[in-house]
């Protein structure tokens, strides 16, 4: 009889084979790929902002401007026109390309966390602390969160990183309870259950294997976050109680440039659609990350 | 079935305590000192403001504070602005059918064309079209409103002239924010009722009606359409709310005379009875709405079981 030693587990991908089939999985489907496209893209444009922009984005151009004083139509030296500063406006959609992807990130990333902590911890511990947990939750989901975060906006003086924690304190409520009630199946498995027995710590039942098997869910639902809090940042922004300008935002463009709808339709269209591109993207994404990494509806539809 | 609406009837006036005790707490904490609102920056003395502030009782402790508040609403009294000097109250119900006008026509806008786009995709299964419509329905969950709201002002109002800018008045004016509203919501719509369309379809009465030779337009419409749409009924209630706490940039790129724009100019002006009138108020409607679809739900698909 061979003798084995060693690991006797059936082995199983690292996390960077796993993270490479997913993304494979993801490039073969046609409107996932174009979402990884089209944020590569805005990712890209971000991060070489500075070499790929021929201006400043604070740069008021004394040639970006009519003789009247309006702003140029796209072409020539100025790619996509300027705006009602004479500010080149592609150089400007680069930059807020930045703050757009900052404050989803960041934001979307903070509430996740909070999502996570809030539904793991009320769906395994259940009881009190579930029970307080949950019910914070449904007051929470219960506040006109647009509203909210209007309102929260507008009392704390607006800047980037104010906007980051306002999206983040409405955002976190539906992951909570998705998180939750996965949770609370999971704690009853025999696997979790088996581990108690063996006298696991809560820490380590929670993040060794509690936390692997809600991670799909977590990627899933923090990608098609970001959508949301890019749309929200971009919401805050046009109302004027989100990024401030200078600083270009795709939403204070279009506030700043809203009165030039009829004449300068271009000055609200371009980031209208820079906005409309990147959330598409990340919802696509989402949507693909859904259908591969939940084997129940695989193939249903 | 009475107990169930009673238990969730008690959790909805739980949550709503909470809305008015959180929403209160960050008003509370705003750095915007009321009576200088009332009185003027530098107009009045400090024994004027230390009146005013005592009558107003600003220098009672927060509880005091939260209860009299309480105590108020519970009679209907909101308050008075601080700026406006007149009664919240008022100022809401005289905003409130614009608001309500507007979300009953998002809803309109929503279910008719979020459920025609679902049942085009769902009949077309998996082909181009299909494919086409469904790229569609994300492209409207991702756009912004005030976005969504500008293009169609551009094109239906600036361009074609067919509607106007903004204002409030006949129907015409009512088309655009309604529809800038409802074709966001369309869009998940569109998709729900693609895939409860392709639920129903697979289902051995409807394959019965086709063996039985009936038309495909008397199967779609009379068989599958009225199962199919349950599902969307049942969430009408929870989008009240959700348009209702929409309502402030629509409002505000129309020029409509709603609560939201009521609560925007609050919020500009750090006017806290309004604005915490507004959000109360809001609340209300999405707890009802949310309400309201709990006890819809079980009464169209007696399969839910009650909780």
């Amino acid at each position: 009889m061979a003798f084995v030693t060693g690991d006797m587990r059936p082995s199983s991908p690292g996390p960077g084979a796993r993270f490479a089939s997913i993304l494979g999985q993801l490039a073969r489907r046609p409107f996932a790929l174009f979402g990884l496209l089209v944020i590569a893209a805005i990712v890209l444009g971000a991060i070489l902002a500075p070499w790929l922009a021929p201006f400043a984005p604070e740069d008021q151009r004394f040639d970006g401007l009519t003789l009247e004083g309006s702003p140029l139509p796209p072409g020539g030296d100025f790619l996509l026109g300027t705006d009602l500063l004479g500010r080149d406006l592609y150089t400007r959609l680069l930059f807020g390309a930045r703050t757009s992807l900052i404050v989803g990130i960041a934001a979307n990333g903070i509430a996740v966390a909070i999502g996570t902590l809030v539904g793991i911890f009320a769906g395994y511990f259940g009881g009190i602390v579930g029970a307080v947990l949950m019910r914070f939750t449904d007051l929470i989901q219960a506040f006109p969160s647009l509203l909210l975060a209007i309102v929260l906006a507008a009392i704390f003086h607006p800047s980037l990183w104010i906007v980051v924690v306002v999206i983040a304190l409405v955002q976190w409520v539906q992951l909570a309870r998705i998180i939750y009630t996965e949770t609370r199946g999971l704690s009853e498995r025999e696997f979790v259950e088996a581990e108690r027995s063996i006298g696991a710590s809560r820490a380590r039942i929670l993040f060794r294997h509690i936390l692997p098997h809600v991670l799909p869910t977590i990627l899933v639902y923090g990608t098609l976050g970001i959508a949301t809090t890019v749309l929200l940042e971009a919401t805050l922004s046009f109302l004027g109680i989100g990024v401030q300008p200078p600083t270009p935002s795709w939403g204070n463009i279009i506030n700043e440039n809203q009165t030039y709808l009829t004449s300068a339709p271009w000055l609200v269209f371009f980031p209208g659609i820079a906005i409309v591109l990147l959330a598409l993207g990340f919802n696509l994404i989402g949507d693909a990350l859904r259908d591969i990494l939940d084997p129940t509806q695989k193939g249903r539809y | 079935m009475l107990a169930y609406a009673g238990r969730r009837f008690l959790q909805a006036i739980g949550i709503l305590l909470g809305v008015t005790l959180i929403t209160f707490l960050l008003l509370y904490i705003v750095p915007a000192d009321p009576i200088d609102q009332i009185l003027g920056h530098g107009y009045a003395t400090p024994e004027q403001k230390a009146t005013l502030r005592h009558l107003m009782g600003l220098d009672q402790p927060f509880y005091v504070q939260y209860l009299r508040y309480l105590g108020n609403l519970l009679h209907g009294d909101l308050g008075r602005s601080y700026i406006q000097k007149s009664e919240v109250t008022d100022l809401i119900l005289s905003r409130l059918p614009a608001t309500l006008l507007l979300v009953v026509g998002s809803i309109f806008f929503e279910i008719v064309i979020g459920v025609s786009l679902g049942m085009l995709a769902a009949s077309r299964r998996n082909r181009l079209l299909d494919r086409g419509l469904m790229v569609a329905a994300f492209v409207l969950v991702s756009a912004p409103q005030f976005v969504m709201g500008i293009i169609l002002l551009y094109i239906f109002a600036v361009w074609l002239d067919w509607f106007p800018m903004s204002g409030f008045g006949g129907l015409s004016h009512l088309v655009l924010p309604a529809l800038t509203l409802g074709i966001l919501g369309a869009g998940w719509y569109a998709r729900l009722m693609r895939s409860s369309m392709i639920d129903v379809l697979r289902q051995d009465y409807v394959r019965t009606a086709r063996a039985k030779g009936l038309k495909p337009r008397v199967i779609t419409f009379i068989h599958v359409l009225p199962n199919a749409i349950l599902p969307i009924i049942a969430l009408i209630g929870s989008d009240v709310g959700y348009f209702m706490s929409q309502t402030v940039v629509v409002e505000s790129v129309y020029g409509w005379p709603g609560i939201g724009q009521l609560a925007w100019q609050a919020i500009s002006r750090v006017d806290i009875p309004i604005i915490m009138g507004v959000t109360i108020v809001t609340a209300c409607m999405v707890v009802l709405g949310n309400l309201l679809t709990d006890l819809i739900a079980p009464l169209i698909d007696p399969r839910i079981k009650l909780r």
